[in-house]
C-alpha cells in the first residue's frame, strides 16, 4: 500500500518562538502590576441609625482637630504643624489619665476631625496620615513590648487583642466654613 | 581502534533550542494571568496625594472606584471648566448619582460578596475637601460604608 508509507512531514516549529514572544510582549506592555494602596476608613452610619452612645466622652477624652481652608492645623486649641501631629496625638492616646487635660485611656480616647468644605485634599489625607501612623506606632510599640514582635507579625488574633487596646476612633463631624 | 570514538570533531556543540518556546509560554501564561487591562479612561485631573501609612486593597473584582478631579486635558477643561468633577464608570457624573452608581455595582455582584465591596476613593490633590464630603455623605447614605483615599506610597 502507498498510502502507509507516506509520513505526514514535520510542522517546522521553528518559528514558535517568534509567535509566543510576540505575544509575550504584548501582554508585557499591556499589563499594570500596581497595586492600589489607600488609607482605609470606615464612614459611621447615617444620623438615624446611630448609636446615641457614639459621642457621650468626657471633653478630656476628646482630641480635637481643625483643619481651616487655608490649611492650617488647630489641635486642642493650638495651632500646630503637621509634623507634631503625630507625637501630640501619641501623647494625648497613650495618657492614661497621668495628665488631667489628655484622655483617661486609649480606649476612651476619641479624635475628632474637623474641615473646613475649602480645606485640600492633599492636606486631609496628610492628617489622616498622621493620625493613622499615630495609631500605628502605639500598636507596633505594645506589640514589640508585649510578645517582641512587630504588630504586622503578629497573628491575627493577637493583632486583634491590640487593635482592642488601642481603638482607632476618628469621629468627623460635617465640614463647616471658617 | 576504539569502539566508541567516533566523529569527535573539535568544537562546541550548538545550545539546543527546542525548549525555548516553552520557556517563552510559561512567561506569557504568566503576564496573561496577571495582566489587568484598564478598564476606565480618565477624564479628570488624578494625581493622587501621597502617604505612608496604606493598606493594599486586596480583591479589586470588589472595589468600586469614584474619581475626583479637575476635567483632564486642555479641550475638557475650555469645554467643562476648570472645577472639579466627579468621574464614575466611563462618564462625569452629578454627586446624586453616587447612591444609583453604588446600587448598580451591587447588582453585578454576587450577594454574599455585597458586605466586602469597598469604594475607593480617588481624588486629585487640588481638590477641595467639600465635594469629597458630598461623596462621603452620599456613601453613608447608600450603606457603603467600607471607603478607601487611594494614596500613591511616600517615596523616601
Amino acid at each position: 500500500m502507498a498510502r502507509s508509507n507516506r509520513s505526514t512531514p514535520e510542522i517546522n516549529a521553528g518559528s514558535m518562538a517568534d509567535i509566543a514572544f510576540l505575544l509575550l510582549i504584548f501582554f508585557l506592555v499591556t499589563t499594570t502590576m500596581d497595586v492600589d494602596t489607600g488609607i482605609a476608613r470606615k464612614l459611621p452610619p447615617t444620623a438615624e441609625e446611630q448609636e446615641p452612645e457614639d459621642m457621650q466622652g468626657n471633653a478630656r477624652n476628646i482630641y480635637e482637630v481643625y483643619v481651616n481652608k487655608a490649611d492650617k492645623l488647630l489641635v486642642e486649641e493650638n495651632e500646630m504643624d503637621i509634623e507634631n501631629l503625630k507625637e501630640d496625638a501619641m501623647k494625648f492616646i497613650n495618657n492614661n489619665g497621668k495628665d488631667p487635660s489628655l484622655s483617661d485611656s486609649p480606649e476612651k480616647a476619641i479624635i475628632s476631625l474637623v474641615n473646613s468644605r475649602g480645606t485640600s485634599y492633599e492636606m486631609y489625607i496628610a492628617v489622616q496620615n498622621e493620625l493613622t501612623a499615630a495609631y500605628n506606632e502605639l500598636r507596633n510599640e505594645t506589640a514589640i513590648t508585649k510578645y517582641n514582635l512587630n504588630y504586622t507579625e503578629l497573628s491575627k488574633d493577637k493583632q486583634k487583642e491590640i487593635r482592642k487596646m488601642y481603638p482607632m476612633k476618628i469621629s468627623e463631624a460635617p465640614p463647616g466654613e471658617f | 581502534m576504539s569502539k566508541f570514538k567516533k566523529n569527535k570533531k573539535g568544537g562546541t556543540p550548538p545550545i539546543s533550542t527546542a525548549s525555548l518556546p516553552d520557556i517563552v509560554f510559561m512567561l506569557l501564561f504568566f503576564f496573561m494571568v496577571t495582566t489587568v487591562m484598564r478598564e476606565t479612561e480618565m477624564l479628570v485631573d488624578n494625581t493622587l496625594p501621597q502617604a505612608t501609612e496604606v493598606k493594599k486593597l486586596e480583591r479589586k473584582s470588589l472595589v468600586s472606584y469614584i474619581y475626583v478631579g479637575a476635567p483632564r486635558g486642555l479641550n475638557r477643561k475650555q469645554k467643562f471648566g476648570t472645577k472639579e468633577k466627579i468621574q464614575l464608570n466611563d462618564v462625569y457624573a452629578n454627586v446624586e448619582d453616587i447612591q444609583a452608581f453604588i446600587a448598580a455595582e451591587r447588582e453585578s455582584r454576587a450577594e454574599e460578596e455585597i458586605p466586602l465591596l469597598t469604594t475607593s476613593i480617588k481624588a486629585d490633590i487640588d481638590v477641595k475637601m467639600g465635594i469629597i464630603s458630598d461623596i462621603k455623605e452620599e456613601l453613608r447614605k447608600a450603606q457603603s460604608y467600607k471607603i478607601n483615599y487611594s494614596t500613591r506610597k511616600e517615596l523616601e
